[in-house]
């Protein structure tokens, strides 16, 4: 199927949250000093944008058009924190390790974003595909950019993965040489720099591929199914 | 003059169907009851989960809490649940709850948290202390420091915080609580050092409340 196959591509790479939307950069920036921790807050935010996608894309029918935003709004805040709820009643262990990052997901604009252009014109199944996708495009720009500052950083990758993957995963914790790195890859700055060298590589990337058969950009376009007329 | 005609009225023969219809007019129309829908809808869901998860979340909550004084109090000096046997003790006002560790109805050690001013926010200690004021453990029950550098303090990161079991008030001596870059025997963390300074002091602090409740905290009562 072409239109799932295009919401795939479109979320995890042509139309990445992080790298074309250019949105959610606040949680981009804030949680990627380690790879560990970007892993953990693109886990969450794409459980969460999954349900919240389906959810809106099932009530659409209800939902008048004057209303839509805070009616989205409402969804997701409650979405969210009966997650928070459960998750700490019933999955304490895991909790305790992304429970930081949960209430940060509320005040994510990428599942409003998604709710609006994506989910409130879609069915069910295509809206949780989009919630997928776009989830993957999240937990990868988060993953690549917590690993580049760590190796910088810290000179390890994916430390503390046993802590949020169970022990069996303790394997990917890797020291890559001994000693601190440049502090500066773990303080803000550093995130700031890591954000806008992978946004360069990715353009250059696109324009790269983009050059022996050209077609009309769509970097900037919401994903072509949702503007389809 | 005219102020009760252009006053909404429903008309007394109608169906209820017409009647109904009418009030959603006069509250807003449709959109005001789609939004009073979902919101009626989410606070329903949002009691009906809480009032579920409540006492699970209750007790993870002290399965954390006995996890963590475990980790302080070393279950071969106490018999008794220390989770469960508290004293509330008012230090300038403020409250501290007191865990009491017994062996026999002896009192042979407390735990109490204590909170310091961190780098990013309050950094959140639990300290043991036996009868003599000597340290049993300190873990960070919960901090708001930097991932990657200050969150070394973390005794699943790194052992540094173990560094402080044993030691007391005058081991080393007072002036000496302090991190190496301020003269004394404690390591900071390349990067941090805001942030073992302040568990540091906060450790002391925390001794220094305990030598002056000292007869209090150690108070013989039936628990």
């Amino acid at each position: 199927m072409s239109q799932a196959r295009d919401i795939i591509f479109d979320g995890v790479w042509r139309n990445n949250v992080v790298f074309s939307q250019m949105l959610s950069l606040c949680p981009a920036l804030a949680v990627t000093s380690a790879a560990t921790q970007g892993l953990g807050m693109g886990l969450a935010t794409m459980a969460v944008l999954v349900a919240s996608n389906a959810l809106v894309a099932l009530l659409r029918g209800l939902i008048t058009d004057e209303v839509r935003i805070p009616a989205f709004v409402l969804i997701i805040a409650t979405l969210v924190t009966i997650v928070d709820l459960v998750m700490n009643a019933w999955l304490h262990e895991l909790h305790k390790v992304l429970g930081l990052f949960i209430p940060l997901i509320v005040v994510n604009c990428l599942i409003l974003g998604r709710a609006e252009s994506f989910a409130c014109k879609n069915s069910v199944a295509l809206s949780a595909l989009d919630g997928l996708a776009m989830g993957a495009g999240f937990t990868l720009a988060l993953t690549l950019m917590g690993a580049l500052r760590e190796i910088g950083g810290s000179g390890t990758v994916f430390s503390g993965a046993a802590n949020l993957l169970g022990p069996a995963m303790g394997v990917l914790e890797t020291r890559l040489y001994s000693g601190d790195g440049a502090l500066v890859m773990i303080l803000p700055a550093g995130g700031f720099i890591v954000l806008g060298l992978m946004i360069a590589a990715k353009r250059t990337l696109d324009a790269h591929k983009k050059a022996p058969r050209p077609q009309p950009a769509s970097v900037h376009s919401s994903s072509p199914a949702a503007a389809a007329p | 003059m005219n102020t009760t005609d252009t006053t909404p009225t429903i008309p007394p023969v109608a169906s209820l169907s017409q009647r109904l219809a009418r009030v959603i007019e006069l509250v807003g129309g449709k959109h005001a009851v789609v939004l009073g829908g979902f919101s009626l809808a989410a606070t329903l869901l949002l009691t009906v989960a809480y009032s579920l998860t409540k006492e699970p979340i209750e007790q993870s909550a002290l399965e954390d809490l006995r996890h963590s004084l475990e980790q302080v109090i070393p279950a071969s000096i106490h018999d008794n649940n220390p989770a469960g046997d508290t004293l509330q003790l008012q230090v300038d006002g403020s409250p501290v709850l007191v865990y009491r560790a017994r062996q026999a109805k002896q009192i042979t050690g407390i735990a109490f948290e204590t909170s310091t001013r961190g780098y990013g926010g309050d950094i959140r200690v639990l300290l043991g202390i036996d009868q003599n004021g000597k340290l049993l453990g300190v873990r960070v029950l919960h901090h708001t420091e930097t991932p990657g550098l200050g969150d070394k303090i973390e005794v699943t990161r790194s052992s540094w915080i173990t560094r402080f079991t044993g030691l007391s008030l005058g081991d080393p001596p007072d002036a000496q609580w302090a991190v190496k870059k301020d003269g004394g025997p404690f390591d900071q963390f390349a990067g941090a050092t805001i942030t073992p300074r302040a568990v540091v002091n906060g450790v002391r602090d925390g001794l220094r409340l305990f030598a002056a409740h000292r007869e209090t905290l150690l108070q013989e009562a039936t628990p």
